[in-house]
């Protein structure tokens, strides 16, 4: 296998607060100190050069290495904040890790965004040529393959409008399109598919998964784990600016998604808001013979277990929670004022079984987002800390759900009499 | 593994060299340099009643102003040119340098949003705007012409001599020191967003300090020494020397020109260099 990416030890620390001093005159007076071999003069008298050190810089990354062969499609998986995208900003040249190299063989094209540098006032096809050539394409190329890209992204009857004139889609869609026509030997993508209607992001799948199975090496940043799990053969995921774990894609997201769940375990990880007067201890899924688990076949029921510990007083105690597919889409909203229920306040402990009887979702991955608040305040609040898998049940008789639908609908079918 | 080091397309480290200048990538990306320039070209005056035509009514309304201002209230003389064509002379000259640098030196923060989702040689950014600028001063440089030929046809006051042939060099060192003092500026506005300001408004005294309103025959000796240290007056002089035989021409003034060219280019893309790699931690 031959080894395409090369990244060694790659740092990258960013200065924290306003860059530089401020004025041109102390930072002259600092370089000066520096080609002395003296302290900084401008630093505090108190902190010298070393216990300043933690507080003005912050490290996204640390220490990052891992190679990529030739034809990997390498996804590459982590939290908000994890380091993801400053990754792919150094790997992309857009800025330089403060530490550490890496070594590429080939084109390397970068996809952040779609639509870098198209101007409004250009047409359809002028955006065409210069996003083109920005993306890394010779005009030539891009000449190629122009009717090409004109019709994948639908918008042929507005070629020749400027841009600034088509509704978000069209743009979008256009942009897609002169990006998914790129043909360097590595590419990066970044979030790309969360644009578009259903339908077009099915379309950019489709492509991105086209180019894999041409043997072009691709690394591939998304909050979509089902997508990272039809397209990635390798995963990495990062985890405050390490790398936790380098492995086969299958491998790395049920890790992945098993630290959601068992976060439990370590329920400090969480980004929580909320006042804490009444505060999430534990929670887990369970089936109906309430073991825990992680899926559930479509049709089954699922039990939400949510143990909680109050701290003040209340006069009032709300719980809801949010379940949303692996799209970011809410898909239904759950809340004990939903069959009148009004729960009991000035407890010391609360554990609450909730039943969502027939689950008839698509299958996928879902996550549940907790909320406990009163009508004015939140208590406590934790984004998708919980998810699970929602297997397609065969007595159901549908073996395909289109792309785009949410949700299974249980019918009855008849031929009607004296129509 | 340092063995294997020359297979790689591609090293990337926290500091290259200072020198390491990356030319073959500038030029793959030629052709973006071109779409760059027809942007430029097409963008500005897109939704204009008048289009086009306003490269010619800017140069022919500062010569307008210019004339009466300094020819006719100042009465500063135009060594026996006609004022219009003095002025317009100056004008043409003065206006590519100064577009050239104004819109140069803010090559990192117009084009942040860029330059923070794609990578290509930023140079490209700059070296495109000194292009279309070109055209702009070919469209004027017509107009200059135009007025020239009237009035060496109606006049005996104007000389063109041999020394035309040094136009593309006179443009060439324009458009070098332009480059290179707008990517020097450029570059430390990434940091020192003071020097926004400055240009803003040194670009027009740095007018004052070349003999684009007055011939260096009106300064002292002593003056003309202070002039020719401004590696743009032999530029002007030598422009207006050629096409209408009036004026002073030397060319050590104008090997000193070029040098001065050669420096601050040399700095300016140093300086880029250094700037472009992180300046999207700072911008």
């Amino acid at each position: 296998m031959k080894v395409v990416i090369k990244v060694e030890n790659i740092s990258k620390r960013y200065n924290l607060g306003e860059v530089g001093t401020g004025t041109l005159s102390r930072d002259i007076n600092a370089w000066w100190a520096r080609m002395k071999g003296k302290e900084n003069p401008n630093l505090k008298v108190t902190e010298t050069e070393k216990s300043g050190y933690e507080n003005t810089f912050h490290q996204a990354l640390s220490n990052i290495s891992f190679n990529v062969n030739e034809g990997d499609v390498l996804g590459i998986i982590g939290k908000n904040g994890a380091g993801k995208s400053t990754l792919l900003k150094i790997l992309s040249r857009v800025t330089t890790p403060s530490s550490g190299q890496f070594k590429v063989k080939g084109r390397i094209a970068s996809l952040l965004e779609v639509g870098t540098g198209f101007h409004p006032d250009l047409t359809g096809r002028e955006n065409v040529f210069l996003n083109g050539a920005i993306l890394g394409m010779r005009k030539s190329e891009i000449r190629s393959k122009f009717d090409e890209i004109i019709e994948f992204s639908g918008v042929e009857k507005f070629i020749d409008t400027p841009v600034k004139r088509y509704s978000s889609g069209m743009y979008v869609r256009l942009a897609f399109a002169v990006a998914a026509h790129l043909e360097p030997e590595i590419l990066i993508v970044d979030e790309v598919l969360a644009v578009g209607d259903l339908e077009f992001q099915k379309k950019c799948l489709g492509k991105m998964k086209d180019v894999s199975e041409q043997g072009r090496t691709v690394l591939f940043v998304s909050h979509n784990m089902n997508a990272m799990q039809q397209l990635c053969s390798r995963g990495i995921l990062i985890s405050k600016g390490s790398l936790e774990m380098d492995a086969d894609i299958n491998t790395v997201v049920n890790h992945y998604i098993g630290l959601a769940k068992t976060g439990a375990a370590n329920i400090s990880e969480f980004a929580r808001r909320g006042n804490k007067a009444i505060s999430f201890t534990d929670f887990y899924i369970t089936d109906s013979g309430l073991n825990k688990v992680d899926r559930v076949m479509m049709k089954d029921d699922l039990f939400v277990n949510l143990l909680m510990k109050a701290k003040e007083e209340v006069r009032q105690l709300d719980v809801s929670f949010t379940i949303r597919n692996a799209f970011g889409e809410a898909i239904t909203h759950v809340q004990n004022m939903d069959n009148d229920f009004i729960i009991p306040v000035n407890q010391e402990d609360y554990f609450f079984r909730i039943r969502l009887k027939d689950i008839l979702f698509v299958p996928g991955t879902y996550f549940i987002s907790i909320w406990a608040g009163n009508s004015t305040e939140a208590y406590d609040c934790i984004d998708n800390c919980m998810s699970f898998e929602v297997l397609n049940n065969p007595d159901l008789n549908r073996l395909i759900y289109p792309h785009n639908i949410r949700v299974f609908q249980n019918s009855q079918w008849e031929i009607a009499a004296g129509a | 593994m340092s063995d294997k080091n020359e297979e790689w397309d591609l090293i990337v480290k926290p500091k290259n060299s200072i020198f390491n200048v990356d030319l073959q990538s500038f030029w793959h990306y030629r052709d973006l340099l071109l779409l760059f320039v027809k942007r430029d070209f097409i963008a500005v005056y897109k939704q204009t009643v008048l289009g086009p035509l306003w490269y010619i009514i800017q140069p022919l309304l500062t010569t307008f102003m210019f004339t009466v201002i300094f020819g006719q209230i100042a009465k500063i003389p135009t060594d026996g040119i006609p004022k219009i064509l003095f002025y317009l002379s100056g004008v043409t000259m003065w206006t590519y340098f100064a577009e050239c640098l104004n819109k140069t030196s803010n090559t990192f923060i117009s084009n942040s949003t860029i330059f923070g989702k794609v990578y290509f040689p930023r140079l490209i950014v700059p070296v495109s705007i000194i292009i279309s600028n070109l055209i702009t001063f070919a469209v004027q440089f017509l107009l200059f012409i135009l007025v020239l030929l009237y009035y060496f046809s109606t006049t005996d006051l104007i000389h063109p001599n041999i020394y035309i042939l040094l136009l593309p060099l006179l443009i060439l060192i324009m458009a070098g020191t332009g480059l290179g003092l707008g990517i020097i500026i450029s570059s430390l506005t990434t940091k020192y967003r003071d020097l926004r300001f400055l240009i803003a408004f040194g670009v027009q005294l740095f007018m004052f300090a070349t003999p684009v309103i007055y011939p260096m025959s009106f300064l002292s000796a002593k003056q003309k020494v202070f002039m020719m240290a401004n590696p743009l007056s032999a530029i002007m002089e030598t422009f207006r020397f050629a096409f209408t035989g009036v004026g002073v021409f030397n060319w050590m003034h104008l090997l000193y020109s070029f040098i001065c060219m050669l420096i601050l280019l040399f700095i300016g893309i140093i300086l880029f260099n250094k700037v472009e790699k992180t300046f999207m931690d700072t911008v």
